[in-house]
């Protein structure tokens, strides 16, 4: 095991703490730039999903994990940066413009929906963002003249200084290197003053407030930032199915993105990472076992959402920290073979308040 | 110019008057203590001075300036900190990141340059930290700086509040009961604190307690308060005489 001896706080301050990170983490890199030799046709689409819902994943763990504000609406980021990717690109505009265009009017719609999220909290922010999602979806649907209504769009494949990105391996890239890039960045931003101001408003508001901080200017600017990941993610799904249309944005994939936060792990990047690809994989295993499964059960209606119901109960119940915190349990179990104790990770209760200002 | 002052403030929450035509002052450099029994209006005036509550009437001024109708988080931004009755610390972040959040009145950087992580905000961080390990040096809390707040003992969460509220540098502390459930040597580890708060960091204490030796050894003036009202200011010992403060806690003698 390592032990971390601190001699200057500028330790403190890198975004890696020790050699042996850097180095898991390049070899993560290193094979994930490989996959295109090493990955099938199977595989590598799979893994462009799970960049993409990893960039989505990260928005909504921003707003979720770290500023403590749900939505149940963010499949109507989705769609706007989707659509208006779609609806740029269609008109001709380069895909280094039309992209972050995309986020930005993301960002702005996420501005507007922020804006109840100042005097809402917990179920009633729930139900004001599900209901704007529902909003969204039902615009996407009735504008025929822009959106194309239920008849849908086709996304022109993407252009990039005058080369086509057409392979699979060439998209591939753009995806891993956007999701990179922001993950880093949001790394940033997190160990950073602005990173701590969210992580205030999500342990109290009160006292966030009496240390200084902005709560309507931060929890706008969190809605923005989250907007704008999705409408990345949005855009970049659009070009990845090629075809968009109102169902792809329903109810149903702004409670699996909630899902995803819960089961990769509230309040850790990581667990945005390893969400997304639990959301991705999880499907496709499902699609598996059907094969081995009593054809009565295998056939069922709703046979994933019972699954994924089923999930994110276990996570609640057994594992609150999610994927992430299952991670970090295993790896604190090697690190320390073999004196782990059995109650290490016993969850502690926090103390009551009984006067708690609201 | 006044310090710090409340002029005929007032609040009432429907038909109870919870705070009734206060006015008080405090001076640049002092311990001032408010008392009271319970239900007296002491934290509520806390929270009426950090603009939680929207006072019914009257003022508050700082320096020279009128606080009502400001944003609660300029009450911080203009100086002003405070520590809460039942703690209110961020429980899912390590102690270093609590007193960090202390300082965020004190940030330089714009979002671009977090979101990249220049050398300016590398260089702020730097700074940042050295102003909260004097905190944690000057509260001896060197022991849990990386511990998460989340299942610390209450004691030190206890002084952890009171290290965020002196991590933002203020000019007037606010202080609600800092001595609520601690041992007698916590206590006692309190009021050499609050003393060198004011003698060593200058720093102007505004203070509801009850233990009553903490406010004597402390306080340079106390303000008795009961059901709203102002009933007697003076000296500790001045103050714990007068016959309206003996009334209020202890009640009048029954005619016989």
């Amino acid at each position: 095991m390592r032990f971390l001896f601190k001699t200057a706080y500028e330790q403190d301050l890198r975004l890696f703490r020790h050699g042996g990170q850097v180095f898991w983490y390049g070899l993560l890199l290193a094979v994930l730039l490989a996959a295109p030799w090493w990955a099938g046709e199977y595989t590598l689409t799979l893994l462009h999903f799970i960049g993409i819902y990893s960039i989505v994943g990260l928005g909504m763990m921003l707003l979720v994990g770290f500023t403590g504000q749900i939505s149940l609406g963010h499949a109507a980021f989705l769609a706007v940066g989707a659509y208006t990717e779609t609806l740029l690109q269609a008109a001709g505009w380069p895909f280094w413009l039309s992209l972050p265009s995309a986020a930005l009017l993301s960002a702005a719609v996420g501005i507007i929906v922020g804006l109840p999220a100042l005097r809402l909290k917990g179920i009633y922010l729930a139900i004001a963002t599900l209901s704007f999602g529902v909003i969204v979806e039902e615009i996407i649907t009735r504008w025929d003249s822009l959106t194309g209504g239920n008849s849908g769009k086709h996304v022109k494949p993407i252009e990039l200084f005058g080369a086509k990105l057409d392979g699979d391996a060439d998209f591939y890239y753009l995806i891993l290197a956007l999701t990179v890039l922001l993950c880093i960045a949001l790394a940033n931003l997190l160990r950073s003053p602005t990173g701590r101001a969210f992580v205030a408003i999500r342990d109290s508001e009160i006292s966030a407030s009496c240390m200084g901080v902005n709560l309507a200017k931060y929890k706008t600017l969190s809605f923005a930032l989250s907007a704008a990941l999705t409408g990345i993610g949005g855009a970049l799904y659009a070009h990845k199915v090629t075809f968009i249309s109102p169902e792809q944005f329903t109810l149903l994939v702004s409670i699996e993105l909630v899902t995803l936060v819960i089961l990769g792990g509230v309040g850790s990047l990581h667990g945005a990472v390893l969400g997304a690809a639990f959301i991705i994989v999880l499907p496709q295993l499902i699609s598996i076992a059907k094969d081995y499964l009593p054809s009565g059960v295998a056939g069922a209606a709703g046979l994933q959402s019972t699954v994924f119901g089923l999930v994110l109960i276990g996570f609640i119940i057994f594992e609150p920290m999610g994927l992430y915190g299952r991670w970090l349990k295993i790896r604190t179990w090697f690190e320390l073979f073999p004196f782990y104790r059995k109650g290490m990770f016993r969850r502690q209760k926090t103390y009551m308040k009984s006067e708690r200002l609201r | 110019m006044k310090f710090f002052g409340v002029e005929n403030l007032g609040i009432r929450f429907g038909g109870v008057v919870a705070v009734d035509n206060l006015s008080f002052e405090v001076r640049r450099g002092e311990v001032y203590t408010i008392i009271g029994p319970n239900g007296a209006g002491k934290t509520t005036i806390f929270n009426l001075i950090g603009l939680i509550y929207p006072a019914t009437s009257g003022r508050i001024v700082y320096q020279g300036r009128e606080l009502s109708g400001l944003n609660p988080h300029r009450v911080a931004e203009l100086g002003i900190a405070r520590t809460f009755q039942n703690i209110e610390l961020f429980e899912h972040a390590s102690v270093l990141q609590n007193l960090l959040i202390g300082r965020h009145r004190h940030r330089r950087t714009a979002l671009w340059q977090e979101l990249a992580y220049t050398p300016a905000v590398r260089r702020a961080e730097r700074a940042q930290r050295e102003a909260v390990e004097k905190v944690i040096e000057f509260l001896d809390l060197q022991h849990y700086r990386d511990s998460m707040v989340a299942g610390l003992p209450y004691g030190v969460r206890k002084v952890i509040e009171l290290g965020r509220a002196l991590a933002t540098e203020p000019q007037l502390l606010l202080l609600d009961e800092p001595s609520s459930g601690l041992n007698p040597e916590e206590t006692n580890d309190m009021a050499y604190w609050i003393e060198d708060i004011k003698k060593g960091l200058g720093i102007t204490v505004l203070m509801v307690e009850h233990d009553m030796s903490l406010v004597q050894r402390v306080s340079d003036r106390v303000l008795a308060l009961n059901e709203g009202r102002a009933i007697a200011e003076g000296t500790p010992a001045e103050v714990q005489a007068h016959p309206a403060v003996i009334e209020a806690y202890l009640g009048t003698k029954e005619p016989a």
